[in-house]
């Protein structure tokens, strides 16, 4: 009797995702579907698009799904979630839509404690347009805009979100996971469906920071572009528990 | 278009939706996946395939690392 490993999870579309060749937003997508099939929720899931390499976001997830205007996701996640508490409302984010021009939204969103979950991607590069400098790329990195690499000087310190959010009382949940390989793939699964199972159960405003890869933006191949991540994005991006109010974990602690 | 590799185990293929990224055959701990450079899928890729699948474990890497969930994997067909 066979046994089936891995099959296409039913939480994905049968669309093509249109996705440079081994980009790790499909791997992250994978893992959020198995998620919400696994936790019995997506027929009550709505996903929050953002824009980026990510913007057809709704066409892949097999639930409902509504597009952000650029950063605004956590707004309009809010509004659907007040008016739809009984739905579940993620939001689906790279670091140019979150880090970048939507920081207001997501500190704001932050800090009322919505109830609802932030999935946040963060390749270091702004993938869609054209691999330029995004607030996240590590210093000395090289990108369209920063040919000689990132400067401290001039362009300052790539923003730490998990770090920064951490801070805030009002957060549940923050963990910071890799999706470079299988082990660190299997503790991202866990996070993400943590993130999720908080939303169900009304706690609070959860986020998952999940680093990623650009191999065209970063111009390596993609299996080099997971060992970048390994190599120059953990030590500056650690990864683990930056707030969880279940057990006073992380930085986040509240009093 | 479906390739299927069988023995003790089976590897489905999704060929049309392969690119060719190499992501499986990097991860795949018994190196029996490679790019066939004698095919080119509808995308324009040369797609993955299985070349040695007597030596197939089923732990399902290749499948769980695809960004494009080009893999099935079967276990004891």
């Amino acid at each position: 009797m066979a046994k089936v490993v891995y099959e296409k999870s039913r939480g994905l579309t049968d669309n093509p995702l249109s996705y440079c060749p081994g980009c790790t937003h499909g791997i992250i997508h994978k893992l959020v579907a198995e998620s919400l099939v696994e936790l019995d929720i997506l027929e009550r899931t709505i996903a929050i698009a953002p824009v980026g390499c990510s913007v057809l976001g709704y066409d892949y997830f097999n639930c409902d799904g509504v597009q952000a205007s650029h950063g605004r996701a956590p707004a309009v996640a809010t509004g659907i979630k007040r008016t739809n508490p009984d739905k579940i409302v993620f939001t689906y984010q790279g670091d140019g839509d979150l880090a970048a021009i939507g920081t207001a939204e997501i500190v704001h969103a932050a800090h009322r404690g919505e109830n609802m979950t932030v999935f946040f991607v963060n390749n270091a590069i702004y993938g869609m347009t054209g691999g330029q400098m995004a607030p996240t790329t590590l210093i000395d990195m090289k990108t369209s805009t920063s040919p000689f690499g990132r400067q401290l000087e001039g362009t300052g310190q790539p923003i730490l979100v998990s770090e920064m959010l951490s801070q805030i009382p009002s957060v549940y949940y923050i963990e910071r996971v890799a999706a470079h390989d299988i082990p660190h793939l299997t503790k991202a699964k866990e996070a993400i469906k943590k993130a999720l199972q908080n939303q169900v159960d009304g706690k609070g405003f959860s986020m998952v920071e999940i680093l990623g890869t650009c191999p065209i933006g970063w111009a390596k191949t993609p299996a080099d572009a997971m060992e970048f991540v390994k190599e120059k994005m953990l030590p500056y991006y650690p990864l683990g528990v930056y707030a969880d109010k279940a057990s006073n974990a992380g930085q986040g602690e509240v009093k | 278009m479906i390739s299927e590799y069988t023995a003790k185990h089976r590897l489905t293929f999704a060929d049309n939706l392969c690119k060719g990224c190499d992501l499986c055959a990097a991860a795949c701990p018994k190196k029996i996946i490679k790019m066939d450079k004698t095919r080119v899928n509808a995308k324009g890729y040369n797609p993955a395939m299985c070349f040695d699948i007597e030596n197939c474990i089923a732990c399902g890497i290749c499948a769980k690392i695809c960004p494009d969930s080009v893999i099935k994997v079967e276990r004891d067909v």
